[in-house]
């Protein structure tokens, strides 16, 4: 796991729900087969309304973003149980979320698959920081710093161990509940 | 403990748990589709070995249903995936699109959307198909890679939504690691009143706590009103537990679960032995309400979040494009002669589609009457697009070519679960949620009506 990562940060509202995060029309692609994986990628955000969100999360003809940090309000990742969501955010290069809260099925995906690491704040960040603005996350004091402020992010707890160990399989294999293959 | 406890405690062999406990639940069913499966698939092959086997052919039920009627290859492709994996791992419940085993499946546009294209086996929605192919039973624990799979708490059982990583983890090992949530509690009291419906009752409830209002909990139903509604109805309230971001949500199992239930599954051959639980006196809710279903009226949930509630007779000055009745909540034989007894002998004045949810509701509607004509009929008479080829459908958008997608940032009522920006196609358009009776009456108005006026 890495110390710290920097990086511009992109920035949404409350209630982003999986529709914006990876549209229905693109879930026919399976994320397990190595190119769709990269096509899901390039897909990523692109349900956000464009006149809320006119800077492109990822630019016209790339297959990655150039955020790897994401920051937004509640309830992020709400609606489906679609894993094609954290899944086109990590296939699109991003490894931070940093929300007010997040759905349940959402935040467990991201857990399960090990694609990014989903922090909550301890204060609401959206109001004061916009996309483009640069951050670093420091997973070691869990704070992410931005435009010279230092932000608390919540310990992950529980969790953490899953995500340190690559997702559920690895963390199953090394506590012993499947065996080592 | 909670319903939901006592299922999980049992589930995990331990004597007791509590909200917050991490608990390993060994799975009864697995339930996927078309959508998740493939990925699914590829994670427990990844993980497990090419040439792994499924931890218990017999506790997975695989039933395409999203992404089935459409020129899409990829889609198309997806079934093909399903239907390799089924035969190689010998699976009894999957519920395939056609008959021939070695098949490939291709959707025919030139055969229009309206009229069957699919095999003697072929269900359609699977949340709706899962209880009547007989696997939902009182007590169980039901994994399923799509958030609504918490509509099977009708059936008094834990049901919940996973993603493709988890569900692979279950196939190869038939158990998850989950966190013991919270119960909140919704004690129905009272009946339901003309003209409303289950499809009123959880977006009035859901308006009410906010649609993250239930976040990482269960929802329990309980109380006289609860134990008046019909399965259709529980069916409906608990499928919906998730658009309040609950992990399920469950009702105690009755006199009337155990009649559907040992019905289906005698007439299905799976499994008929189950242990329901029971209600304890001491629970623990953090949250407690009473509702009278008596004073509730005709509720529309507004663009663009299930929770955005407003009485559909405070709304008559929203335009309509389109009208739309489908999906596991909209799409049941109940809820198509709901609407039917609206629109019979009248004309719809939008355009108005209607999707099936199952091959057993078209069936159904086929054989039902009302009055001297089948309900199928009375549909189509006033106006109303039936399609025979039972589906998701445009209730999660889909391809370009999916029945009923808004293909522009058209204004749609419609009796499915979900309406964020994007949902039912454009994500310009606007979806407003609510019964097939307030559907029924808006497309007969063209704007959104309170259906009391049309029912004597
Ligand atoms: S009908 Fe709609 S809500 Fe139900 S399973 Fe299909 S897409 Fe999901």
């Amino acid at each position: 796991m890495p110390k710290k990562l920097t990086s511009p940060v992109y920035v949404v509202g409350d209630d982003i729900d999986t529709d914006q995060i990876i549209p229905a029309q693109y879930l026919a692609l399976v994320p397990t087969i190595p190119d769709e994986y990269e096509k899901l990628g390039s897909y990523a955000m692109v349900g956000l309304p464009s006149d809320l969100y006119p800077i492109e999360f990822v630019k016209k003809d790339s297959m990655k973003t150039e955020y790897k940090i994401i920051i937004a309000g509640k309830n992020f990742g709400c609606g489906s149980s679609r894993e094609h969501a954290p899944i086109a955010l990590g296939a699109a290069g991003v490894d931070v979320i940093v929300a007010d809260s997040y759905a349940r099925i959402f935040f467990r995906n991201s857990v399960a698959t090990g694609e990014l690491y989903p922090y909550e704040s301890k204060e609401r960040l959206i109001d004061s920081v916009k996309t483009g603005d640069v951050a670093t996350v420091d997973f070691d004091a869990d704070t992410v710093e931005i435009n010279g402020t230092v932000h608390e992010l919540k310990q992950m707890g529980d969790v953490r161990p899953v995500i340190e160990a690559g997702g559920l399989f690895n963390y199953a294999r090394q506590s012993g509940m499947i065996s080592k293959s | 403990m909670t319903l939901t406890e006592k299922i999980l405690a049992r589930a995990s062999g331990r004597s007791r748990v509590d909200a917050g406990d991490n608990a390993w639940a060994n799975a009864d069913i697995l339930l996927t589709h078309d959508v998740c499966g493939p990925g699914s698939i590829g994670v427990f092959k990844r993980e497990f070995g090419e040439h792994a086997k499924v931890w218990d052919p017999k506790k997975i039920v695989i039933i395409p249903d999203h992404y089935i009627f459409t020129s899409d290859r990829l889609s198309n492709r997806n079934v093909d995936i399903l239907r390799d994996f089924a035969r190689e791992q010998g699976l009894p419940y999957f519920y395939d699109v056609i008959d021939d085993p070695n098949g490939r499946w291709t959707f025919n546009p030139a055969r229009g959307q309206l009229n069957r294209q699919y095999g003697s086996r072929y269900q359609g929605v699977c949340h709706t198909a899962l209880p009547r192919r007989g696997h939902a039973r009182p007590g169980e624990v039901l994994f399923g890679t799509d958030s609504h799979t918490c509509m099977a708490g009708a059936f008094g059982e834990f049901a919940t939504g996973i993603g493709n990583t988890d569900a692979g983890f279950i196939l190869g090992t038939g158990k998850l690691l989950i966190k013991v949530p919270e119960t909140m509690r919704f004690y129905l009291e009272g009946e339901l009143p003309k003209g409303v419906m289950a499809k009123d009752v959880i977006l009035h409830v859901i308006g009410d706590i906010g649609f993250d209002g239930a976040t990482y909990r269960a929802m329990q139903w309980e109380g006289s009103g609860a134990r008046s509604l019909s399965i259709d109805d529980r069916m409906t309230i608990a499928n919906m537990a998730i658009e309040a971001g609950a992990k399920n949500g469950i009702f105690p199992a009755d006199e009337k679960t155990f009649t559907y239930v040992d019905e289906r599954v005698r007439e299905n051959g799976t499994k008929s032995d189950y242990d329901p639980v029971e209600l304890d006196k001491d629970q623990k809710f953090v949250f407690d309400k009473v509702y009278d279903l008596s004073k509730l009226e005709p509720t529309v949930a507004m663009h663009p979040n299930p929770g955005n509630r407003a009485l559909a007779k405070a709304l008559e000055y929203v335009k309509l494009d389109r009208a739309y009745i489908g999906s596991c909540t909209g799409g049941k034989t109940s809820d198509f002669v709901a609407f039917a007894e609206v629109v019979n002998g009248r004309q719809v004045k939008i355009e108005t589609y209607g999707v099936p949810a199952t091959s057993e509701v078209v069936q159904e509607l086929k054989e039902f009457r009302l009055g001297d004509s089948a309900v199928w009929d009375v549909l189509v008479n006033a106006g109303v697009m039936m399609t025979e080829n039972a589906s998701c459908a445009a209730c999660l958008g889909g391809p370009q070519d999916t029945f009923g997608r808004l293909n522009a940032p058209l204004t749609c009522i419609s009796a499915t679960n979900r309406n964020f920006p994007g949902r039912m196609g454009s994500k310009e358009s606007k979806v407003y949620l609510a019964s097939p009776y307030t559907v029924a009456a808006s497309a007969l108005t063209g704007h959104v009506t309170d259906p009391r006026e049309f029912l004597s």
